[in-house]
């Protein structure tokens, strides 16, 4: 759907204004209910016992003794699912291993009972024989041709001949010839680059409450990014009609991709079909980090050609990401965004997704982009420095922009990445003056933005309010959006609008909650069902007024003779023809299926100062700044959170976040204490510049805003690190043991 | 497990004593979350916390005892306490959040046996004592001797500690404590340095007491690094042999939270910095 | 075993329970009293999530265990407002998108609401510090600690 008149800027009455949220008294209250906030009459607990081994055959599973102990209602493993179709066949692996445990924390069996008290007993007695096996939880060990394996014989036939059955597929992506552009080069740096694996780390561990009756039907309430994925997940592995298993989304507390899977779902209904009664599961923030899915750690070669005054005149580089225990790691996507933000004549990425012994990696905010931004902004950072060159100018130089044929195989459309280059430039962050051992550091970020399958449905109540049911669940203020762009096209104040996330039972398939898409294409669809009510409107109002529903149009808020011609009638406000509904026809509503396209991609620009203590490498962040372009900011407060919260993610994941394995292949740090999150007091305020280049996509010029934020930090902060620090940092996160020694080895070398 | 919360301490002692795999239940901070990780199935936790006297700072001595309950929160609250041993009451207030302060004890954190726990090099440098009760009677003993290994103490069965006792304060004496974190709240100290010194007329160190944390299985009193202090103005040169003997002092491992280097180089900074605290502080200014 | 009767004094109710002697305060609140606006983001006094007071000190919920609470004073999310009628840093919370998920929110408005009751004029820096055992995903903080500034600058008016 293309933008409303393109050729003049439309003026928005609430699009842009920044009213209350909906669901706000019922979250500063504490009433709102999140994944393990219900409870049902007959409710029993499940737990799950998990695999102390990284890799492990599983001879033998005895829940015998469990089974015989009271208050134990039911117990599962892998066996009671049987056959599954090969589409979620990893899937229902991932919550239930069959043959081999793949990693540390991986769900063995699970049980039902009357108590945690007994469920936790329960685990205990259940005896399983484990054969260990050799394990492997490094990328690049992973992909030598001696590493254990974990799937023999899945490996795609895009892989070459020398590398280990871990190496899953290959992908490939690019234009030109790197080896002339390479050699047009005054300069080529080439590096190796490495980040660690991070977790999504939202604070709600993952909670969900089953229900199936002996006649197969069956209700899950569970905290998800899409509840409509949660059911067609189920239904597919439990064997079920997908009609017979009703999912409601609990208010969701954080995902940022970690909820785009099941875990505990499925289980939970084999365990409710066994017992017969509801069975609640709720992870404890252990299992969250050992079993639920972290982002995938990386190891990317570099080599980009530079000319002394600053073209870029090549860019290459191997990505090679270990997805945990199955395929599926997002070094596509990383291999596709690596280059978005220039506009080269040779250009290619190459990717590996490996398997190593790890929990399963699942989407986490831009999936593999921030990775590959690290690697590419760190290099044409350290090639602008090392001429001389402003760091702003040279990526102005080489900017992508419309007319740009992306490194991945689109032509851009218009785009914001120049915008975000120049409004930082102009910025006063960027002239301010630094300090003793303070480092500034600047990189740009991409992501596509998704669309895909959506229904919005719109009711006119009959006192001429408006209801919003819409089948995503609003991970940080959606519901108001979709009530502004309702409450905008209907020309009726925010307050007479309200938006619901509806069961699965109530529309039709709604993609997840992921890639930024909300906002646009839940958006589109709400806009479109809005316009569908309307003309439904006008039509009833011709009716009364005895003209054609041609010569009627809606006008802030109510049906009008369109001209002249139509005749002399009062505008019909909404509340009006809503009062009268049954008598012209019964009630009105607007809905909306699509596939939404369109998205409108999203470039972003972060601005950060840095200092580092040179006797003990520890960083502190001091003033951070980022500029994003969102197509037209609907509640401009979101956007601003978005763009703070996505910051913040990123300086996680540049200086403290990782997954530490030991020799033993066990996770060390699964918890929060180790687990090492920004807090309050590690922090500036994070500043926002929005820019709004509209997308051409989108009714109103939305673009998804929310993965585009964790992009450039990593390598903004790593620029501004290394300048700070006097040396160049390559692996993350920059830990401040990294950063000293690295100060050492300078003063050494 | 039962739960008990005695009124008097003999009363504890008598069921600490009669039940094997009895725990001690003052904030609970660290009790709670090996509960929760199934690392304890006590068959009971004793309470002490109505226990009168265990919640009280009273002067003694001209120093201060501490009872056992007595949380990090009420000791950064007490004026007397902080300005006497600052080091002290903000060891024990870097340990976990605002929340965790409100529960969490001197005693409780040497109890942990953590090398790393942030109270206790503080203590140790403070020469700080317990009192400790148990079927035989109470005994005195030196902070320095209660940690045996990391998770163990040398308290016998029975036994717990009634209270801390901080010493005078001598005259012309300042003390601070130090530690390494990656992150700025909410981590466990990768290196731990607690310092506590006297100042002669001249400025010179006359006393000194330097204790490392999270360097070694234990904490550690480094007898060396107060010789390089004592006869010495606490800064220039007498700051490097320090950081130097405080380093080489340092028997660190690698893990999780930090390498054996980066320990060994901090450990110096932290004892140089914490000096610098502590002599200011020694001078009558703040710090 | 038999389960052990606690009297306490929830939000101002006297209120009464049995549980088992390893129930945390916070498994009381949520599983036995159906008080689930404290959360449990951790169950190890990493997250704040679960954040309440006891006799007027904030503390953490999963690290008390419930019979603790025998003649104390809890206070809770849920006793923040007073009938219909927000606190002012719930209010504010709302106006200036200090939430986005909303499951760090009760915790860190029961610690902010602690914070501003002992000190009514934090710096920046204080406040940080003060709410550094609140963990948010969402927001990066940026909002959260504009949002308690300006409640405290708005009570000091008032006051």
């Amino acid at each position: 759907m293309a933008l409303d008149s393109s050729d003049k800027p439309r003026t928005f009455k609430v699009v842009g204004t920044r009213p209350l949220r909906p669901d706000g008294i019922d979250k500063v209250t504490g009433r709102a209910r999140f994944g393990a906030d219900i409870v049902a009459p007959g409710m029993l607990v499940g737990r799950v016992l998990r695999s102390p081994h990284a890799h492990a055959r599983i001879v033998k599973v005895d829940t015998s003794k469990a089974r015989a102990l009271s208050g134990v209602k039911a117990v599962v493993t892998r066996a009671d699912f049987g056959a599954v179709p090969d589409g979620v066949a990893d899937v229902i692996d991932n919550c239930m291993a069959g043959d081999k445990a793949l990693y540390d924390g991986h769900a063995v069996a699970a049980v039902a009972a009357s108590s945690a008290a007994v469920a936790r007993k329960a685990l205990r007695l259940i005896e399983v024989e484990y054969e260990v096996l050799a394990h492997v939880t490094d990328v690049d060990a992973a992909m030598k041709p001696d590493a254990p394996v974990l799937h023999a014989g899945r490996q795609d036939e895009t892989v070459p001949e020398g590398y280990s059955q871990n190496v899953m597929s290959r992908v490939e992506f690019g234009h030109g010839d790197i080896d002339k552009g390479l050699a047009e080069a005054d300069r080529v740096v080439e590096r190796t680059y490495r980040t660690g694996a991070t977790h999504q780390g939202y604070i709600e561990p993952h909670a969900c409450l089953a229900t199936m009756g002996p006649d197969g039907q069956a209700d899950l309430w569970c905290c998800t990014q899409g509840h409509y994925m949660v059911r067609n997940t189920c239904a597919a592995i439990l064997g079920m009609e997908q009609g017979q298993l009703r999912v409601t989304a609990s208010e969701i507390g954080g995902g940022f991709g970690g909820k785009t899977t099941v875990f505990l779902e499925p289980v939970a209904l084999m365990l409710s079909k066994l017992a017969g009664r509801p069975v609640k599961m709720v992870m404890s923030r252990s299992e969250v980090l050992r079993a639920t899915g972290p982002t995938s750690s990386s190891s990317i070669d570099i080599k980009i050609g530079m000319t002394k005054d600053g073209r870029i005149t090549a860019g290459f580089a191997q990505l090679r990401y270990q997805g945990g225990a199955y395929p599926g790691s997002p070094v596509d996507m990383g291999s596709m965004s690596a280059f978005a933000p220039y506009d080269l004549e040779n250009v290619k990425t190459v990717g590996f997704d490996v398997v190593t012994n790890r929990p399963k990696a699942a989407a986490y905010r831009a999936p593999g982009a921030p990775m590959a931004a690290f690697a590419v902004e760190s290099a044409v950072d350290e090639l602008a420095k090392g001429f001389g060159l402003d760091p702003l100018e040279v990526r102005l130089k080489n900017a992508a922009r419309e007319g740009t044929v992306a490194s991945y195989g689109p032509t851009f459309p218009a785009i914001g990445l120049e915008a975000t280059l120049e409004a930082a430039k102009a910025h006063p962050h960027w002239t301010a003056p630094l300090g003793e051992n303070q480092g500034r550091g600047v990189a740009c970020g991409f992501w596509f933005n998704f669309g895909g399958d959506t229904c919005v449905t719109l009711n006119v109540t009959p006192d001429g309010t408006v209801t919003v049911s819409e089948g995503n669940p609003d991970i940080g203020g959606s519901r108001a959006s979709m009530t502004m762009m309702a409450a905008e096209e209907l020309g009726i104040p925010y307050t007479q609008v309200r938006t619901i996330i509806a069961d699965t039972g109530s529309l039709g398939q709604n993609e997840v909650t992921d890639g930024s898409r909300v906002t646009f294409a839940v958006g589109l669809a709400t806009i479109e069902a809005a316009r569908n009510a309307k003309r439904e409107m006008c039509k009833r109002a011709a009716m009364i007024w005895g003209i054609d529903e041609e010569a009627v149009e809606w006008v802030d808020g109510a049906a009008r003779p369109a001209g002249p011609n139509a005749g002399k009638h009062d505008p019909m406000t909404l509340k009006e023809i809503a009062a009268i509904a049954s008598n012209t026809g019964g009630p009105i509503a607007g809905h909306y299926e699509v596939n939404a396209e369109g998205a409108g991609v999203s470039f972003g620009t972060h601005m950060v100062d840095v200092e580092v203590d040179p006797d003990t490498g520890a960083p502190k962040i001091l003033r951070y700044t980022v500029f994003q372009d969102a197509g037209k900011a609907v509640h401009p407060a979101y956007v601003e959170g978005q763009f703070q919260g996505g910051a913040v993610q990123g300086i996680g994941w540049a200086l403290n976040e990782e997954y530490i394995y030991g020799e033993d292949g066990i996770l060390q740090n699964a918890g929060f204490l180790d687990y090492r999150i920004p807090v309050a007091s590690d922090l500036p305020m994070i500043d926002t510049m929005i820019l709004e280049i509209a997308n051409p996509g989108h009714p109103y010029g939305v673009r998804g805003v929310g993965e585009t934020p964790i992009v450039p930090p990593l390598a903004a902060i790593a620029n501004a690190v290394s300048a700070a620090a006097g040396v160049r940092l390559t692996d993350l996160p920059m830990s401040p043991p990294r950063i000293l020694a690295a100060i050492q080895g300078k003063k050494g070398g | 497990m039962r739960y008990e919360a005695p009124n008097s301490v003999e009363a504890a002692i008598d069921l600490l004593a009669a039940t094997e795999g009895a725990y001690v239940l003052a904030g609970g901070t660290d009790l709670l979350v090996k509960l929760r990780a199934e690392m304890l199935e006590p068959e009971l936790v004793v309470d002490i916390k109505r226990i009168s006297g265990m919640k009280g700072i009273t002067p003694e001595d001209g120093g201060w005892r501490i009872g056992a309950a007595v949380s990090g929160a009420e000791m950064g609250e007490h004026a007397g306490l902080t300005g006497d041993w600052p080091g002290v009451v903000e060891a024990v207030g870097l340990i976990g959040s605002t929340q965790v302060q409100g529960r969490a004890t001197l005693a409780g954190n040497l109890c942990n046996a953590s090398p790393a726990a942030d109270s206790v090099p503080a203590m140790v440098a403070a020469n700080a004592t317990l009192r400790i009760v148990g079927p035989k009677g109470s005994r005195d003993v030196a902070v320095i001797d209660v940690p045996a290994s990391p998770g163990k103490t040398t308290l016998g069965s029975g036994e717990f500690i009634a209270s801390v006792f901080l010493p005078a304060k001598p005259d012309h004496g300042g003390d601070a404590y130090l530690r390494f974190i990656p992150r700025t709240e909410m981590d466990i100290a990768v290196v731990g340095c607690g310092v506590s010194l006297v100042l002669d007329g001249a400025g010179k160190v006359s006393a000194a007491r330097v204790s490392l944390g999270a360097v070694g299985p234990k904490v550690m009193l480094v007898d060396a690094a107060a010789e390089a202090l004592i006869g010495r103005a606490p800064k220039g040169d007498a700051l490097e042999d320090l950081a130097a003997v405080c380093s080489a002092a340092a028997t660190p491992i690698d893990d999780k939270r930090g390498t054996v280097d980066f320990r060994r180089h901090v450990a110096g900074v932290l004892a140089r910095r914490a000096t610098e605290i502590a002599a200011t502080r020694a001078k009558g200014e703040t710090a | 075993m038999s389960q052990i009767h606690v009297t306490t004094s929830i939000n101002g109710d006297t209120t009464e329970f049995l549980c088992e002697a390893e129930d945390t305060l916070l498994d009381v609140l949520r599983d036995r009293l159906g008080m689930t606006g404290s959360k449990e983001g951790c169950g190890t006094g990493d997250c704040g999530a679960c954040s309440v007071t006891v006799d007027g000190r904030l503390v953490c919920s999963c690290l008390m265990l419930g019979a603790e609470a025998e003649g104390r004073e809890v206070t809770t999310i849920e006793g923040m407002a007073t009938g219909d009628q927000l606190h002012p840093l719930q209010q504010k919370f709302i106006e200036m998108a200090a939430l986005q998920c909303g499951i760090c929110t009760p915790g860190i408005l029961v610690a902010a609401k602690s914070l501003l009751e002992k000190n009514p004029d934090p710096t920046e820096e204080e406040v940080r510090y003060w709410l550094a055992g609140n963990l948010c995903r969402c927001t990066g903080y940026d909002k959260i600690i504009r949002a308690v500034m300006e409640t405290a600058a708005d009570l000091r008016r008032a006051s």
